[in-house]
């Protein structure tokens, strides 16, 4: 059973009185996709230039691969790739094909670099320098750079930062290929879509600390997790719907005329209203689903709002994870 | 050829496989690729080249003319090239490797490629390489338009050779403290000046002979007085080794590139 791709146990790192990265504990298996994710300074990049070997922690423990990213760095480094988070980082005066083809003869069993040009879409400017590149073609290039060496283990710090919604859309899809072919990553991202697209499992940072972890669907399915509206004609017997729904489900009727159902939204539950709507031959307008997306608990979560409970459907988890954090 | 390209095109996209093979390169590899890129670099970068080739052989024809100032000597040019050679390792190995890693480790360069299966000491080794070849470009193109102008060097000129040598890992391990210690911007602004001082106070375009006995005394100790010192001998005078001109080298390279190891500042 070879070790975890990473293993944090109980990180701190201080700049100056303040604490970058509060005790932080997580792991992220072989193969599997982990994303940071975290508003500017909830100490992301901190965390990823510790396990990339770039800071020494002031307490805990790092092990990457089964290994110190410091003091084993000869052997992690050829093992890992990495991507930084201000652009290329690289000789900004060579072409983008040469940058890629020097980053290639540091690998034993490098890619194709004109496959790999291809394949984050700068085959056309292969010979055009790094600086003149745009800003999301040098993120895709630093992709590229990253990826050359057939990696176990890729560090993704802010990957789609300034690329366009299609220059996304390629990175989106090829980072799902990195992880079907076995490839460990750990991402930081601010953009919430990103980490529920991705990620099999997402640590919430907030000033340096985990305030929720799990996977997409666990962090969005916790408490009261959606809402279901629908406009029909006045009066109808909120009680008697309620009570033909799954267990849980709150109906009201905030305006004369729009119904509102907080449940958790699964198909049955649409499957049930329309059902109990039919049999009254009640035509339900405009029914629209609103999930609780990761949005809403990453609001509630580093939303600094102490001593008040979030209001709204993210009530119930909010609280429950606010009440984790405070617990820290 | 049509077969091959459309193996590409599948391979390319869908059939790329991820699969982990991870592993380092073999050093010699490592140290050609980095070598290669750090040369085309230098030569594609148009203040490199001005620095280390343009100005040296302006100034060779310059000082050559007998205009600005004596030498002291019957024929400049034998007193000049030696000096323009000086100029240039200092130019090279100095200045233009100051500022390039000044400038790399400002734009993280250096970060990303300490994240890379390259070892720290095949990146040094690269850049060492890399000046090198530029040297010998430098001597070659120096020596040539010297004898162009009529340059009778006294000596074969392999006695230069450690010379230069001990004056590139002298300047360089110079060159890379400053780099590695301060902003890139003070590293241009001071790259610069000591270039343009040494030049004129460190016993290059100007014999130290023609300074004042104490001030020369003490001069001749500067990495650039005994590299211009020892050409002359060398090259002007054909008197075999210089061995304090090649001591002194070997002493500033042996304080400067432990330093620079020591307090180099990789971010």
């Amino acid at each position: 059973m070879p070790a975890a791709a990473v293993e944090l146990d109980g990180l701190v790192k201080r700049y100056g009185d303040r604490a970058a990265v509060d005790g932080v504990s997580f792991r992220v298996q072989r193969g599997e996709l982990l994303a940071l994710l975290g508003t500017n300074g909830a100490g992301k990049t901190t965390i990823i230039e510790i396990c990339e070997g770039f800071r020494v922690p002031d307490a805990g423990r790092v092990r990457v691969l089964g290994a110190d990213p410091v003091a084993d760095a000869a052997t992690v480094r050829p093992k890992v790739g990495v991507m930084l988070q201000d652009g290329v980082g690289g000789y900004t005066g060579a072409r983008a094909r040469e940058l890629l083809e020097l980053f290639a003869r540091y690998a034993a069993h490098p890619h194709d670099v004109g496959e790999l040009l291809e394949l984050v879409g700068l085959a056309e400017h292969a010979g055009t320098q790094v600086k003149r590149l745009s800003g999301g073609q040098q993120q895709r290039l630093s992709l590229a750079m990253a990826l050359v060496g057939r990696p176990e283990l890729l560090f993704l710090d802010e990957p789609t930062t300034g690329m366009d919604p299609q220059a996304r859309r390629i990175t989106w899809d090829l980072i799902r290929r990195l992880r079907a072919d076995g490839v460990s990553v750990v991402l930081t991202t601010h953009y919430l879509d990103e980490a529920e697209e991705l990620a099999d499992h997402v640590v919430v940072l907030n000033a340096g600390q985990i305030v929720a972890e799990g996977t997409p669907a666990e962090l969005t399915r916790a408490g009261a997790s959606g809402e279901v509206r629908f406009s029909a004609e006045p009066g109808l017997p909120a009680a008697e719907l309620q009570a033909s729904l799954p267990p849980g489900a709150r109906v009201s009727e905030p305006l004369t005329g729009h119904y509102l159902v907080r449940s958790e939204v699964t198909p049955q539950l649409l499957a049930a209203i329309t059902a109990w709507c039919a049999d009254r031959e009640v035509l339900a307008n405009g029914l629209t689903v609103e999930r609780r997306s990761l949005e809403d608990v990453f609001l509630a979560l580093t939303t600094d709002r102490p001593d008040t409970e979030p209001a709204g459907p993210a009530t119930g988890a909010g609280a429950r994870l606010a009440g984790r954090a405070a617990r820290r | 050829m049509t077969g091959v390209r459309a193996d590409r095109l599948t391979a390319s996209g869908r059939e790329l496989s991820f699969r982990p093979a991870p592993g380092a390169n073999r050093l010699p590899a490592m140290l050609a690729a980095q070598t290669r890129m750090e040369l085309r670099l230098l030569l594609r970068n148009g203040e490199q080249v001005g620095l280390t080739l343009v100005i040296p052989l302006l100034l060779e024809f310059f000082f050559n003319l007998p205009l600005l100032y004596s030498l002291g000597t019957p024929r400049r040019i034998d007193f000049v090239v030696p000096s323009v050679l000086a100029l240039a390792v200092m130019s090279a190995s100095f200045t233009g490797l100051a500022i390039g890693t000044g400038f790399e480790r400002k734009y993280a360069v250096l970060k990303r490629l300490g994240a890379t299966a390259l070892p720290r000491q095949v990146l040094i080794g690269g850049k060492t390489c890399a000046v090198l070849i530029l040297q010998v470009l430098q001597a070659t193109l120096i020596c040539g338009f010297g004898l162009a102008l009529g340059w009778h060097p006294a000596a074969s000129g392999w006695e230069a050779v450690p010379l230069v040598v001990a004056g590139t890992f002298a300047f360089g391990g110079l060159g890379l403290l400053l780099a590695g210690t301060v902003r890139a911007e003070i590293t241009l602004a001071a790259a610069n000046l000591v270039w343009l001082v040494l030049l004129f106070a460190g016993g290059i375009a100007i014999p130290l002979s023609r300074y004042p006995g104490p001030a020369s005394d003490v001069l001749r100790y500067l990495p650039s007085a005994a590299l211009s010192d020892g050409l002359h001998q060398v090259l002007q005078h054909g008197g075999g080794q210089p061995v304090r001109a090649l001591v002194t080298l070997l002493v500033w390279a042996a304080l400067a590139l432990p330093a620079a190891a020591r307090y180099f500042r990789w971010e």
